[in-house]
């Protein structure tokens, strides 16, 4: 029985992924699909080899990008959460602004950005992902820090605790998780939103510009290797962060 | 009961909830008790009668709409500043990321104890709850007596001279919760702290009071008190023809309220 | 309830102004160079070229797109390319949670397919799956199929139903699952075969999970759309508007706004359209989960 449902959750999800790729190949190679439709497998697979250099200094790059927006709007969304939730006024002068930033594209800042921080510098990129990553951070935390049970509120009061007292020892520890969750959220949207600022202009040396460059010169095959590294980028931060959200909740011992 | 001095005087107490939609609910109506240093008194009655809300208005966790509540002459607020008592809950509402020791010794961290002695106290209170093994536990690895008994060492941390416990075994199996109330007996006489009890089980009230306080609702307020003076608390007296008659008389007490028509929903008779 | 709604849309003006009050106040107090710290610039340049008058922004809305004789007024032009970007949206919406919704009955239906599909699924979420925009630009001039001619606003529909698809199908895979034992025990015991479970059962219990998750899903469909506009080089919509204004940003700065609001509009709306779609399914909406 055991062994069964090994075979179904480990199995399965693998058997899918190299049938998937195998019949890929061969409808390529079978029907003379032409790359600029799309590539081969093992063409992708020899482009991301032969300019892997390339394709490396290109996510390090995007990924530097995309992290310093990370830590940026990670920071700036755990510490107007913890402020929102303790000023009403603020978390009500907030609410629409957040609502309306997760619904439109932020990506279209990016122009203005480079002009405001100068286009040949990074800044306007890790500004848009640090944009991106704010507003789960917020809302995470913000739900995290409201999740307190009545019981506990109940308890803090009692001991007469002051303010900063239940801050420190019941909202924070009790929002840990939810600001994880957040993190890990935050942690794919700063590599997209890095990535895409990269489609509207800005220095050239990053993943997502090195993409519209390979393509735009008809080197599609190319470009694919290119994306296959974006991709990579993105299991590679969210891996990480999803590590560091398991450490952390199994450190703290259950919940 | 001729105590030196009152641990809780309540005084001509009405408690009104105002609901969301505008209406009153009145929880409490012209409730008086006195509860002496020492004393073990547990407020009993249906679902709805306020026994809790008369507990949490001692705790000073809601306020009161009329009369007065002294707790050792001083006003609620006061005492529950000085921390003059330890609460206890239905839940256990022990923090999930503490460990045993830690969420014993959360109020001593809260009032600024120093470590040493914090860990000298906790040390003494897991002993007393046979809990010593699991000192480094985390909450999610304990079953529910374990809980509890921890949520009541936290309450006694202090060494308050009060205790509040709204239900604390109410979630509890049988037998683990005739443990729990063999136990409870025998903390209250090393510590000697006077104890206010809320539960629904009549068999629970009568074999850990002094006084049980039969209330009932709508608006909720106390119908009887009654007396009970066993010699002693243990194990026997469970048998004991006089422990079935405090039974009875309690259950009569319930039965006979004003709201009789009706009878006394939510209480246990087990 | 109705003064809740007025309190929150008067918050909202507060915000709004409040950061164009912040706006005015940096320009005017801040060097013009901005504040750089070694040769990085930390806080923005001033100058009306990187940061033009909230005004200018404005009054420039109500004068043409060009000087050039018969040119249409700016805002007009701008509505009318946010209402092709949003048109494209929709489409890639629809198509997207379409797809997304026959994935999780298949996986539903089939324990086997569930355990190879979604992690699958649940990998792409993480990963810039945008990232291919670029790649079907020559779709459109390749695929022929008799009288049907590929054009390139499908490339960018597909896109963004490429991007909507993901969340709505692990959602509703977890919405299709959620009622518990008692619940399909009890259909069970009445008998009731896979379909009736579906649509008396499962599918209503899944709105409360599905609704976020089309949510995301609009939001994704249009950041799609005009990412796919950009990098396909699909003119008439809001993305392709923002680039070629911002080509022209030194001479006529405060013009670079104009699309920008476009975009910002395509996405209230698109939020706005699934919370009128929300309003519909109310009943089924007790107890909502996020995504």
């Amino acid at each position: 029985m055991r062994g069964a449902t090994t075979a179904r959750t480990m199995l399965a999800p693998a058997v899918l992924g190299v049938v998937a790729i195998a019949l890929w190949q061969l409808l390529v190679v079978a029907f003379d699909v032409a790359p600029f439709l799309v590539p081969s497998p093992s063409g992708i697979a020899d482009a991301f080899a032969r300019s892997l250099s390339h394709i490396v200094d290109a996510a390090r790059v995007t990924g530097l990008n995309a992290l310093i927006g990370l830590v940026m709007g990670a920071l700036t969304g755990i510490l107007v959460a913890i402020l929102a939730n303790a000023l009403r006024v603020m978390s009500q002068m907030l609410a629409p602004l957040v609502a309306a930033l997760a619904v439109i594209p932020i990506v279209a800042l990016a122009p203005v950005f480079y002009a405001m921080f100068g286009a040949a510098a990074h800044t306007g990129r890790q500004i848009i992902a640090a944009i991106a990553v704010f507003v789960p951070m917020y809302l995470n935390t913000l739900n995290g820090l409201r999740q307190v049970e009545p019981v506990h509120r109940d308890l803090m009061r009692s001991y007469a605790a002051t303010a900063e007292q239940a801050n420190r020892l019941l909202l924070l520890p009790g929002a840990v998780p939810y600001v994880l969750n957040g993190l890990k959220i935050g942690s794919s949207l700063a590599v997209i939103s890095a990535l895409i600022a990269e489609y509207f202009g800005g220095p050239a040396n990053g993943l997502g510009k090195a993409i519209t460059s390979a393509a735009a010169g008809s080197n599609y095959t190319g470009a694919w290797a290119y994306v296959l590294g974006a991709v990579l980028l993105g299991a590679l931060f969210y891996g990480v962060t999803a590590g560091i959200e398991a450490w952390a909740l199994r450190r703290r011992g259950g919940s | 009961m001729s105590a030196t001095r009152a641990a809780v005087t309540i005084s001509g107490v009405d408690k009104v909830f105002r609901t969301r939609k505008g209406g009153e609910v009145h929880a409490l109506s012209d409730v008086s008790l006195e509860v002496a240093a020492g004393e073990f008194v547990s407020l009993i009655g249906p679902s709805g009668c306020g026994k809790s809300t008369l507990m949490r208005l001692v705790a000073d966790l809601d306020p009161v709409t009329s009369g007065t509540i002294e707790v050792f002459g001083k006003s609620v607020e006061q005492a529950r500043k000085d921390q003059d008592y330890g609460i206890a809950f239905q839940q256990a509402g022990l923090l999930p990321w503490r460990t045993v020791r830690a969420n014993i010794e959360l109020p001593l961290e809260i009032h600024g104890v120093e470590a040493r002695a914090r860990r000298e106290r906790s040390d003494e209170l897991l002993a007393l709850i046979g809990l010593e093994d699991f000192a480094d536990h985390h909450p999610d690895q304990l079953s529910g007596g374990m809980k509890q008994r921890v949520a009541i060492a936290r309450s006694m941390a202090e060494r308050p001279r009060l205790l509040l416990m709204d239900e604390p075994f109410g979630a509890l199996d049988e037998m683990t919760r005739e443990h729990m109330q063999n136990e409870l007996v025998a903390l209250c006489q090393e510590t000697g702290a006077a104890v206010i009890f809320v539960t629904h089980s009549i068999p629970e009230a009568v074999f850990l009071s002094d006084r049980v306080v039969v209330m009932s609702p709508r608006p909720g307020r106390i119908t009887d008190v009654i007396d009970l003076s066993f010699s002693s608390r243990d194990e026997e007296l469970r048998e004991d023809a006089a422990f079935y008659e405090g039974v009875t008389a309690v259950r009569s007490a319930l039965h006979g309220g004003a709201d009789a028509s009706s009878g006394p929903r939510g209480v246990e008779n087990r | 309830m109705r003064t809740a709604r007025a309190q929150a849309t008067l918050w909202s003006v507060v915000g709004v102004l409040g950061v164009a009050a912040l706006w005015e106040l940096y320009k005017a107090i801040a060097p013009d160079d901005g504040v750089t710290v070694g040769t990085v610039t930390v806080l923005p340049r001033t100058t009306d070229i990187a940061m033009p008058h909230i005004w200018d922004m404005v009054t420039r809305l109500f004068e043409p797109v060009t000087r050039a004789a018969g040119a249409d007024v700016l805002w007009w032009a701008v509505l009318q390319a946010a209402a092709f970007s949003l048109g494209i949206a929709v489409l890639g919406w629809v198509l997207g949670v379409v797809s997304g919704m026959l994935l999780a009955l298949l996986m539903q239906r089939w324990i086997t397919a569930e355990s190879a599909v979604l992690p699958w699924v649940v990998l792409s979420q993480t990963v810039p799956l945008i990232a291919i925009a670029p790649l079907v630009k020559r779709w459109g001039t390749a695929i022929h199929l008799g009288p049907f001619q590929w054009e390139n606003w499908m490339s960018v529909a597909v896109i963004a139903s490429y991007l909507a698809f993901f969340p709505v199908a692990v959602s509703a895979l977890r919405g299709l699952k959620s009622p518990p034992q008692a619940d399909t025990d009890l259909f069970h015991a009445y008998a009731a075969g896979w379909w009736t479970t579906l649509v008396r059962l499962r599918l209503p219990a899944s709105v409360p999970y599905l609704m976020p998750a089309l949510k995301l899903a609009a939001a994704n469909a249009v950041v799609g759309t005009v990412v796919a506009e950009v990098s396909i080089g699909l003119g008439g919509g809001i993305g392709r508007m923002i680039i070629e204004f911002a080509a022209t940003a030194s001479g006529d700065p405060a013009k670079t706004w104009a699309p920008i609001l476009g975009a910002v509009l395509i996405g209230l709306l698109s939020a706005g359209l699934v919370a009128l779609l929300g309003r519909g399914l109310g009943r089924f909406r007790r107890g909502e989960v996020p995504a």
